[in-house]
């Protein structure tokens, strides 16, 4: 157990996911409570030059409204925004997004670190990283970064994760810190939503 | 964290002052997102711990500004990057550039050329490059003369290859390079009509009057009031009735820009001008 975190000053759930994270994210982004009050942005590894179809898998399920991110998007509490395939998604601000064509960092692109970078950088301490199963290393040190400015690091758990490489460097990146457990991040934000 | 450029705002817009008094390179429009981040990853190869530090290097060495400004400027697209684009382009914005007797096409923004042989090859397959002049700008010098020299190396064609045939390519894009041990180096005759030129969309003005404008992947490096700036410059430069294309994820929706322009292909971001 990491903390204590107060979550009642949070602005922004970040979560990034690879080969084995479709059916995880499946269960986490419908489990969001509907008046949940920060923004949710995911980065997905994809092929490169698909069409994404992630908004079109997951709306139908969830209680937020889910979108792809558009050139300077605004950012909206409540609302969850995925990474263009083909495309970096970062925060410019607390009000933007920005996307780059930057080279693909740990071969993705969109990459993880990328975008938790971004976060670290905008929000420091009033945001979570949320790492989810993958093969490769993506999101190990995005995840460092928002620790080590106070924010909140999740990771899931090795056992339940189909490819657990991605959770284990990012474990190992914040040690001897623990990250939060994706059970522990969800009821702290259920609890969230009861008491505002 | 000394390296840290986090919450040092004050730091990277007294960083970009300098560059633009001393380089007259302006980054001060630029989102400052990727800046952040390409400037973190330069501070280690400049043995440098801060910007503060690489400012002060800077003024020092004035030398080492070339290597940064490919820090500053690195972006890597591919050859027919959203196919989609092309063949729309191919479909709806061909037929348009047919009926001019000769053709001035803008490409801004054209980095390492990927795009500008695109076009070219394109324009070949539809029998309209003999009388077009592309102008293929970019603020980076090393990256126009990697574009002008068309080698790319050899693990990137398959990819090229692919998006080209799904743009409606009516050729084979082997037709256009040749191969050596580990790179395809483009064809010479496809040259012959693209001018590469030094331009800054921050700064520099019109050029030419052109019947298209493709400036793809560059405004979203921009800040709102530089986005601005740029597409005020491209309705400048097109004829009545000129295409400008942009990429997949921008747009010209929430500019005041969009009064010059209606949609001719929306899905593409390509647009006409009225």
């Amino acid at each position: 157990m990491s903390g204590p975190f107060d979550f009642k000053h949070l602005k922004v759930l970040a979560i990034g996911g690879s080969a084995g994270s479709i059916e995880v994210l499946n269960q986490l982004l419908p489990a969001l409570p509907s008046a949940l009050p920060l923004a949710v942005v995911v980065v997905v590894h994809l092929p490169p030059h698909s069409r994404s179809e992630l908004p079109s898998i997951y709306g139908p399920q969830c209680r937020l409204p889910v979108r792809e991110a558009s050139d300077k998007d605004l950012i909206e509490q409540g609302t969850i925004v995925f990474a263009p395939p083909g495309y970096h998604l970062l925060v410019e601000d607390e009000r933007t997004f920005a996307l780059s064509i930057d080279p693909p960092v740990h071969f993705s692109r969109p990459s993880i670190d990328v975008l938790f970078e971004s976060v670290a950088d905008v929000y420091g301490d009033r945001a979570i990283g949320v790492v989810l199963s993958g093969a490769s290393e993506d999101g190990a040190v995005g995840l460092k970064r928002i620790a080590s400015r106070g924010g909140v690091p999740v990771v899931q758990s090795i056992g339940t994760a189909a490819v657990p490489r991605m959770p284990e460097a990012a474990r190992q990146a914040i040690a001897p810190q623990a990250p939060m457990t994706l059970d522990e991040m969800l009821a702290n934000l259920e609890a969230l939503t009861e008491t505002r | 964290m000394a390296s840290d450029l986090a919450g040092d705002e004050d730091g990277l817009r007294s960083f970009l002052e300098t560059v633009y008094a001393r380089f007259h390179h302006d980054f001060r429009g630029y989102a400052m997102s990727s800046l952040r981040r390409r400037l973190r990853q330069a501070l280690p190869e400049f043995e440098v711990g801060s910007i503060l530090e690489l400012e002060q290097k800077l003024i020092n060495e004035p030398a080492i500004f070339g290597n940064l400004l490919a820090y500053l400027t690195v972006q890597v697209s591919d050859m027919f990057r959203d196919p989609t684009f092309y063949k729309a382009l191919r479909e709806k914005a061909v037929p348009i550039l047919r009926t001019y007797p000769s053709l001035k096409i803008w490409v801004a923004g054209c980095s390492t050329g990927e795009e500008v042989w695109s076009l070219a090859i394109l324009l070949r397959e539809e029998e309209l490059l003999d009388r077009t002049v592309i102008y293929a700008t970019d603020i980076n010098p090393d990256s126009l003369r990697r574009a002008e020299a068309g080698v790319y190396r050899l693990d990137r064609l398959a990819t090229f290859t692919k998006n080209h045939q799904q743009s409606g390519g009516k050729s084979s894009l082997c037709d256009y390079y040749q191969t050596g041990y580990d790179v395809a180096v483009f064809d010479k005759s496809l040259k012959s009509s693209v001018v590469f030129a030094d331009h800054s969309l921050a700064t520099d003005s019109v050029f030419t009057e052109a019947q298209l404008v493709t400036c793809r992947n560059v405004l979203i490096y921009f800040r709102r009031e530089l986005q601005e700036r740029a597409l005020n410059l491209f309705a400048e430069s097109l004829c009545p009735l000129g295409i400008l294309g942009l990429g997949s994820r921008e747009t010209l929706s929430f500019s005041p820009a969009r009064a010059h322009f209606t949609d001719l292909v929306q899905a593409e971001r390509i647009y006409r001008k009225s």
